[in-house]
């Protein structure tokens, strides 16, 4: 048999909504397993890539500090990226920030806004720093492929995935492209 | 006398004298793809989606005369690759967000962009910073989506009589300008009725209290490609201009 598909996972500044509808494809997980295994990804809670990653799926923007970290991980250790998602196509709900200054944003949800209590700025060592804008992935390391939607369906993600488990290019017909 | 004709990727189209290559391919029901033209209106030529080869050479569609014998190339992979760059460009320049948008399922932008296999915008963003226009009691304006296609300018002049749009500023600083002495829709004479309120082909105008009229999944371009959609709509317009 021939070795399998070895695949990450990760989000970023996404919602986990794209890796739902990663587990969506129901019991097609299951052909899925007998072609691949998974490596770092929050499903396995593997920390860290292993030295030779096949596919790398990133859901998810850059927000902050660490977003950059793990994407350029999985950039060195994937030898095929995927951004999945609207978020880590062009940012998506959390680049709706990009309009506001990350100072207002911090004072809204930290001392100003409703309800708060013991109003503070997080600022434990702990915490990534906040990027000053929101960013897809594709402006800070080369992307291969692009999976469109909020989530993109399941059926989009099991067509890329059988494509290129079956050694084809990957396409998506146009009824598996949506942005929403 | 045969009636003139200009071949499209080899397929001979007849046309009458004065039309456009746009309006002859419409007729004839072969689709060139356009985001800021629509036959109710004078053509604009300003989105270049509808760039085709005459005779070797880039041209406009939408505003560019058919003439006897001409060579047309459309639906090439060249001219396709172009129009898919085009959208992308218009993608980063304003804040297209499909998710939270309430055009999407029915948005030109998004139509062209999935009828040209755009998966990803490709460049930079520019997150431009736009005003949003909530004055109105029934319409929205919001600028983070539009697209510059001047259809808002050109109804309210030549449809509705009231010039309320115009363009204004240059290159990434272009915003659409409403002329009242607040700067606000609310202080003009728009109604929800007029076709200026009604053409927006992206999510930029909106009347409101309509959303989610049709659920996402149901719309026009999530069962119809551009293409099918914007001939069956625009053919008999044409039908009834020419005859």
């Amino acid at each position: 048999m021939a070795e399998k598909l070895t695949v990450a996972t990760t989000s970023l500044a996404g919602c986990f909504g794209c890796h739902m509808s990663l587990l969506d494809i129901d019991e097609r997980i299951l052909a899925l397993a007998e072609v691949a295994s998974f490596d770092r990804s929050p499903l396995t809670d593997i920390k860290h890539c292993g030295d030779k990653v096949d596919l790398g799926l990133v859901e998810g923007g850059l927000c902050n500090a660490e977003n950059v970290h793990t994407l350029r991980e999985f950039r060195q250790h994937c030898r095929i990226l995927v951004a999945v998602g609207a978020c880590a196509i062009n940012g998506g709900l959390p680049a709706l920030r990009n309009h506001i200054e990350l100072e207002e944003c911090l004072a809204e949800s930290y001392l100003d806004g409703v309800g708060v209590e013991n109003p503070q700025i997080p600022n434990d060592v702990e915490l990534p720093l906040l990027l000053n804008k929101v960013h897809p992935i594709h402006e800070v390391v080369k992307v291969d492929y692009f999976l469109p939607g909020c989530p993109p369906s399941a059926d989009t993600i099991w067509k890329f995935l059988s494509d290129l488990a079956a050694g084809r290019e990957p396409s998506l017909p146009r009824e598996l492209i949506h942005y929403d | 006398m045969t009636k003139p004709s200009i071949l499209i990727d080899g397929k001979p189209i007849p046309f009458t004298e004065g039309q456009t290559i746009m309006e002859a391919a419409t007729m004839a029901g072969v689709y060139i793809p356009h985001l800021c033209h629509n036959p109710e209106f004078e053509p604009h030529g300003s989105c270049k989606l509808c760039t085709v080869k005459v005779n070797g050479r880039n041209c406009s569609a939408c505003t560019f005369p058919a003439a006897d014998g001409q060579e047309v190339l459309n639906d090439t992979a060249e001219l396709n690759e172009l129009r898919r760059t085009i959208t992308q460009l218009l993608f980063v320049e304003g804040n297209h967000l499909c998710p939270s948008c309430e055009k999407s399922g029915n948005c030109q932008l998004q139509a062209a962009a999935y009828f040209l296999g755009m998966a990803d915008a490709h460049y930079p963003f520019f997150y431009p910073k736009r005003e949003l226009d909530a004055s109105h009691p029934d319409i929205l304006l919001d600028r983070d989506r539009c697209i510059f296609c001047a259809l808002c300018v050109r109804a309210s002049q030549d449809a509705d009589g009231k010039n309320v749009f115009a363009i204004g500023g240059r290159g990434i600083d272009s915003n659409l300008i409403v002329n009242s002495p607040t700067g606000k829709l609310a202080d003009t004479p728009i109604a929800a009725a007029d076709k200026a309120a009604q053409v927006c082909p992206v999510g930029a105008i909106l009347v409101k209290r309509r959303g989610f009229e049709v659920p996402i999944g149901e719309r026009i371009y999530d069962k119809h490609t551009l293409a099918e959609e914007s001939l069956e709509r625009e053919e008999p317009i044409m039908e009834s201009q020419h005859g």
